[in-house]
Formats: C-alpha cells, structure tokens, sequence
C-alpha cells in the first residue's frame, strides 16, 4: 500500500508538471543590431522573423495600395482598390463590381495617390487606412483588420482628386481637394471663361467613429485655383486645415508658364469647425449632383452602390472668420503641419527658399485684420505677420516635408535629387543625403500625426534609371531606407515600389498585427447565395440564367460535374470555401470566361459570370496550390446546343 | 467531524472539477502550423484549443483515411454519470464511513480510473488503425503491415510530418488528486485509530 501511495504522488507530480509547462511562446525578437552601424545588419529580418513597420505605399497608376515591411522591405500584398485585379477577382466577380461604381458608369481603373491612417488623439489607431482616387475623384477606406477596401465614396464637383485623403486628428473628417478647378455645377462653356468662373471644392467627408462608414458633409466652393496637397492642424491647430494652391493667376492653358507668374500663391487656411457649425445649423445650400458610395458588407460579402443625388455646398464668404489666404511662394505642393500644430509649411516648388507660417501668428493676424488685400472676398493675410520663418537655399524644388520627434524636418527636394534635415525654429539644416533619382514624396512612420515615430525616412523616388538590374524601357519605381535615429542620416536600403507611389503611411507593426483577420467565419456567413454544406449544393435555372451553389474544400468542388447548360445561358458561379484554417484560400477558374479568376477565402462567397458559347464538355479547377491534391481539384461542365432538352444534373464522387 | 473525514469530503468533491477543466489535450504540431492544431477532451465534449481545430484536424486526417472525430462518443454520458456517482458515494463515505470505507473508495478510483484510460487507448487505437480503404495516401511501416497514426496515450511521438503530444490537463489534477486525498484520508484515519488504541 505504500508503494502504492508513492506511485499515486509521482503520478500527482507528473500531472501538475504536465499541466503547467505547455505554454507556447513564440519569440518575438526584433532584428535590431543596436550595437551595429552596418547597414545590412540595420534592414535584415531574419527569416521567420517580422518588420517593425507596417508601410502602405500608393499605387498611383495601379489604383492599388501595396503593403512593405519596414525596415526590410518586402512586399506583403497588394490591395486591389479602384483597379480591378484579376489574381483574386475584385472588380471581376459579381460582388466586387459595385465598388467601382461612379456617376460615370463603372471605372475600372484609377490613380491613387495619399494614404492616411485613421487617428484617436492625433495619433494613428490602426482601424482603417484612407487613400484618394485622383482621376474620377472617389476615397477609399480600406480596414486594417482585413486588409480589404470596405467603401468607395466618389467626391462631386472635383476633378482631380489630388489634395485628398487626409484625416483629422481623431478621424473626424477625411478630406478631399480638388486640383482642377471646374464649372460647378458641370455645364457646357468656353474654356477660355474659365477665370471667375471655375470653382475649387473642398470637400469634408465625415467617418463615422463606429463603423467608418463615410459620408460626404459639405463642401467648400473656393475660388478657381489649382488646390495640390493639404494637412490638418494638430494640437493647437486641430480644428484647422491647410491647402496650397498653385495657378492662383486662374489660367487655363499653357499652365508650366501661365500658371507660374505671380510671385506667390497660396495656403488656405480653413477653420472647418466653424464651417461645421455652421452647417449644423442649417448653413449652405443643397446642391442636386450626382455620385456613388459604394459600401461593402463583411457579412454578406457583397458591395453595394448608391447613387446620391445631392450635396451641401458653402460659399466660403458666407461664414465670416472661416477662411484665410497665406501668401506663399512659388507654387507650393506639400502642405505640411509639424507635430504640435505650430508650423505650416509650404514647399514652394519653384522657389529655392522654404516658407514656414506660424500658426500663432496666423491667429494674430486674423484677430488684428493684418489682411492684404483679397481674393473673391476671402481675405489675404500679410505675408510678413505670417512668417514663422524660412530655410534659405536648402536645395531646388522643395516638394514635401516630414517631421521627427525630435524637432527636425525632413524635405524631399525634386530637382536636386535629395533629402534635407533641417531644425524647425533655428531653420538651419543639418544635413542632406541624395537620393536615386528625383524624389518626390517622403515618409515617416506616423509622420502626419502628433506622436511620429522618428526612426526612418523611405523617400520615393520618381525617377529609378540604373538602380536595379534592366528590364526594359518600363522600370519599376524605388524607394529608399533612411535611418535618421542619428544627427546625420544614414542611407540603408533601396527596394523597387510598384506603382507609382505618390506617398505613403507607416505604423509600427505592434499596433494592428494581432488585430488582423484571419479567416471569415462560416456560421457570420449571411451571402444570399451561400452553400455551408456539400449538401446546400445545387443548381437552379432561372430562364437563360443558371445559379450553381457551389461549394471548395480540400480538395474538391461540389457538384464536380455539370449537365444541363446550354450555350446562351449565363452561368453564375455562387462559391463558397468551406474552408475554416488560416491561409488556405482555393480559387475557381473556368474554361473561356471573360472575365478573370475567383480567389475565394476561407468562409467567403464570390460569384462568378461564365457565358459559355460552345459546345462541349468544359473543365474548370482550383488555382490556388490548395493541398497535395490540388491537381485533383476539378471538374467538367457539359454545354449543350441552345436548343437541347437535356435536364440540369450535378454530381459528386458517383 | 474528524479530520479524516474532512480529508475524504474534500477527496470527494475533488473529481467534479472535470465538469470544468480539461482531461487531456492531444497538439499536433507541423512546420505549417506555426499555430499547432490541438484538441482538448473534457469528460463530455472534444473541443477545439483553437477554434476550428478539429474540423482542421480531421481535414489533414482524411488523407490517410482516418475517420472524422465524432460529434459525441458513448464515454460522454457514460464518464459523467460514473463520476458524479463515485462523488456522491464518496460524499456518504465521508459523512458516514470510516477509514476502511476510504481505502474502499480509493481503490475503487483507481480501478475506474485506469479502466477509463485504457477506453480511452482503446478508442485512440481504432481512431489511428480503422482507416478508411479508399484512403487517399496509404503508408506502410517497414515490415510491409500498413502504419498506424494512433496519438500516444501520454507522452510525445513523431507521426508522418507532425509531431503529437499527449498529455493529461486540469481535469485530470483534480481527479488524481481526489484519488490520493482519499489515500491520505485512509492513512490518517488509520494513524488516529491506531494512537487511540494505543493510548487506550
């Protein structure tokens, strides 16, 4: 019996051992090399092991938003959003059509160009990330759960949706400026009445703070300049919101020189809490227009689109105290806004200077009418009374301005290839690097918020040449790796964008990558035309119009076979992947189609449209390289003549 | 109440922790599953560690013709019945018995305990063996006799490109150590009878 007891307390031992060490810990190192200044050491994540950063860069003419590592890097993905894109079927499949929507139809294409992350307290949440579509003018959120565009709202009475997609700091508006200048409302016109005639419209969407959903407030008509890139006013500017204009002569051809007369053009400042109130009271006026808001639902997994058929303008004149012109050379681009709301700056770029207003000033300017003159009412503020101060001779065609957490700004300068480290408030520069070739913008992880993080600058580069090995006339964009924890920056990495990236957000990794989705969940599947079982597989004609309710598992469709279609008919494929485990998605390809393929998630529905138009016994299979058994994953569809009496039938395994 | 008596009332209530925690966890780990796929089993229920794991399971398991883990077993009803019996039989040991009766009640444990995990072996046996001769993938072992895929009962072991842990949980604590507090209370109600009849 002792021996029995002793047996019982090992076997007691062992249990409390056993139950107590089975925790898995993943390591979660950081590939840092403090102790290094070896610049390979400074970007290598080691395999298995993840970047510090998450960076979004613009697609420009793909329409997309891609997703890099910082410091290495790599590309993770690419964020199909006003293109379609046929690796995984969006703007193809059934679903996914109406997001690219417009008032001129469907637009499958578009140009993006300035991503900004949503903010709580002026400082980046991680919840959604926004991006502008340039040429039919539309903004775009697109989730950092599921990496997927959840809404397109297009933007009325612009054109050239350039100065967009800013966000406020707690996410209040997203905003949206017009570069061209256009009839409001669009009618038919001489061209050369432009001046006085055309109309700038600012627009202020509204997000709402639960869902994100947007929703298009008002808009400012400005005078007719060319409105370029804009930021909010943070901390004691929040409440504000500055725009450059450029052709403030009004010109309307010929634009390298005619707009590029006048010593000085212009910020607007807009104080839109006060246009805000002022709406919210009943101000300005209901304008008819006509735009989409395209909203896609995560449960049903279907888009929809909703043609709105009116828009509250405001004429800036008719609220007092609202918006001010800061005289600033020389056509400026970027409008940037340091952390603390203080400093405005615009890069004249055709000025050799940098021009910095002060914010403080600004307000006591306004308050002691230090005004010179106007323009269509709106008041222009004394340049000197403005001036905070100026970076003189920095280098040649200043284009964008970023901040550190340090105090220090960082400019991209266009024409002299470079970057330029300057001290606000002394303007005196610290140091400049070149880049490979003529820069346009640059980033800093979190550089338009309150809290930047100032560990690296990725300046993308406009022109790439010779930096990586030919391939062809058509070459790829570059990006470069600064790191600027140090008084001098330190050059570390190029790496080849795609796209054109016209900016870029950056957020550390730790904010939003344990929030990310993994799978959609089978049982929150609300798809009108779902299968969640083989056994909800069938096949349903409705006239010329046949509906399969299909389903993908590892490793077969079900049905496989197909009888019963006949050519005429227009087949919609309802698929859905039965599939619950992270990362493994089947696609569907048919034979013929003339549209593109499915790449179906784990517990999504996509549909797809398949015409057949001849006869015959057609294969369709799975893409995506789903098991050992993925050849395996097929099936045939037998098209019969138009008029064949052949009945539906569909099978599995018989 | 002595304090023997005490012990076995605690002994008793012990073993209904396995209405809360696991009995046992069965991890497949693999290089593709940097997240292991696991199983826990409770007294009457299979359960996913992370959910969907099962369904994950017996997704790869159909390759090499293993049968789907079922919905519910017979061991369900029967587990929990036993055991809130053996509990409520130690209750009216505690109350009414003495340390004879907790040795009873002991053995009792043991001999259910160990019939439990052999079903339970029995079970793992058939799940890794009966295969499904329309297996997609069919393995032999060197001898040429077709290869298992049984998890160990307890303890670790390699099978094809994953490796299985086995090991007992929670649930299993709380009944081992109803099980030996039954023990103590036999032992130190036998050490007090003996003093009293010494001092006797």
């Amino acid at each position: 019996m002792k021996n029995t007891f002793k047996l019982m307390v090992g076997l007691l031992m062992a249990g409390i051992v056993m139950t107590s060490c089975n925790n898995q810990n993943s390591s979660n190192n950081k590939a840092n090399g403090a102790l290094s200044s070896s610049a390979a050491e400074k970007v290598y994540v080691a395999p298995g092991e993840h970047d510090e950063y998450y960076a979004f860069m613009s697609g420009g003419f793909s329409g997309n938003l891609t997703v890099y590592g910082l410091p290495s890097g790599r590309m993770f993905k690419e964020i199909p959003v006003f293109s379609q894109y046929p690796t995984n079927g969006y703007g193809y499949s059934e679903e996914t059509k109406p997001m690219l929507e417009t008032s001129f139809g469907f637009v499958p294409w578009d140009d993006s160009h300035h991503p900004d992350i949503s903010q709580t307290n002026g400082e980046l949440d991680g919840r959604w990330i926004f991006i502008n579509g340039n040429n039919t003018p539309r903004i775009a959120r697109i989730s950092l759960k599921t990496f997927e565009t959840e809404e397109i709202i297009e933007v009325p009475n612009s054109a050239g949706n350039h100065s967009s997609s800013f966000i406020t700091e707690n996410t209040e508006y997203v905003v949206a400026g017009t570069r061209f200048s256009v009839p409001v409302p669009q009618r038919d016109m001489p061209i050369n009445e432009y001046k006085g005639n055309f109309k700038g419209a600012l627009s202020f969407i509204s997000v709402d703070p639960e869902h994100g959903h947007m929703d298009l407030k008002f808009q400012i008509l400005m005078p007719g300049f060319n409105y370029d890139l804009s930021h909010p006013g943070r901390g004691k500017s929040h409440g504000w919101f500055f725009f450059t204009t450029y052709n403030s002569e009004e010109a309307s051809t010929l634009l390298e020189v005619n707009a590029s007369q006048n010593d000085k053009d212009f910020i607007a400042a807009i104080n839109w809490k006060k246009i805000e109130e002022y709406v919210n009271n009943g101000g300005g006026t209901m304008m008819p227009t006509n735009y989409a808001h395209n909203v896609y639902d995560e449960h049903t997994h279907t888009a929809t689109s909703t043609m709105k058929k009116e828009v509250r303008v405001v004429n800036p004149t008719d609220v007092p105290g609202a918006v001010y012109l800061l005289p600033t050379p020389k056509s400026p681009h970027g409008c940037d806004v340091d952390p603390s709301g203080e400093y405005i700056v615009g890069n004249g770029k055709l000025s050799a200077n940098l021009t910095v207003h002060s914010f403080t000033k600004m307000l006591d300017a306004i308050e002691n009418e230090k005004f010179d003159g106007d323009a269509y009412g709106i008041p222009i503020l004394n340049f000197d009374d403005v001036l905070a101060g100026t970076v003189e001779q920095p280098g040649l065609g200043p284009l964008h301005t970023e901040f550190d957490d340090q105090g220090n700004a960082y400019t991209t300068f266009f024409i002299s290839s470079e970057v330029v480290k300057w001290k606000l408030g002394s303007w005196e520069v610290i140091d400049r690097k070149p880049t490979y070739y003529s820069v346009g913008h640059l980033m800093i992880p979190g550089g338009n918020s309150r809290k930047p993080f100032g560990k690296y600058v990725v300046a993308m580069n406009k022109i790439t040449k010779d930096r990586y090995l030919p391939t062809g006339p058509e070459l790829e964009h570059s990006a470069q790796l600064y790191d600027i924890s140090g008084e001098k920056m330190e050059l570390l990495y190029d790496f080849p964008t795609h796209g054109e990236p016209h900016y870029a957000a950056a957020i550390p990794a730790s904010i939003i990558k344990d929030k990310t989705q993994k799978i959609y969940k089978l049982a929150e599947n609300q798809h009108p035309r779902k299968a969640l079982s083989d056994s909800d597989a069938k096949i349903v004609r409705d006239g010329k119009n046949v509906h399969v309710y299909m389903t993908m598992i590892r490793s077969h469709f079900s049905p496989d076979n197909i009888e019963g279609i006949k050519v005429g008919d227009k087949v919609f494929f309802h698929i859905t992947n039965l599939e619950q485990d992270f990362d493994v998605p089947h696609g569907f390809a048919m034979i013929g189609a003339n549209n593109a393929e499915l790449l179906i998630m784990p517990g999504q529905t996509r549909t797809l449209t398949w015409e057949p138009k001849q006869v015959g016994v057609w294969p369709f299979y799975c893409t995506d390289f789903c098991s050992a058994l993925h050849q395996e994953m097929q099936g045939y569809i037998r098209v019969s003549p138009a008029d064949s009496d052949i009945e539906l039938s569909w099978s599995l395994g018989e | 109440m002595k304090k023997s008596n005490i012990i076995m009332l605690l002994a008793a209530i012990l073993p209904l922790g396995l209405f809360l925690f696991p009995l046992w966890k069965i991890t497949l780990e693999a290089p593709q599953y940097p997240t292991p796929l696991g199983m826990y089993i409770y007294i009457n229920d299979f359960a996913d560690v992370n959910p969907h794991d099962i369904k994950n399971i017996n997704l790869m398991n159909h390759y090499v013709g293993m049968k789907y883990i079922p919905e519910a077993i017979p061991e369900f009803k029967i587990f929990p019945t036993v055991i809130i019996i053996t509990s409520i039989l130690g209750l009216l040991i505690a109350f009414k018995g003495n340390y004879k009766w907790f040795l009873g009640w002991f053995i009792l444990m043991v001999v259910l305990s160990a019939a439990g995990l052999y079903d339970f072996y029995l079970w793992e046996h058939d799940y890794g063996h009966n295969l499904d001769p329309k297996a997609i993938m069919k393995f032999t072992n060197p001898d040429g006799t077709q290869m298992g895929f049984q998890p160990p009962l307890f303890g670790t072991k390699l099978i094809l490109n994953f490796t299985a842990h086995s090991y007992p949980r929670l649930g299993s604590l709380f009944l081992a150590l109803g099980i030996a507090g039954a023990f103590v209370a036999y032992w130190v109600g036998k050490k007090s009878k003996t003093v009293q009849a010494s001092t006797a």
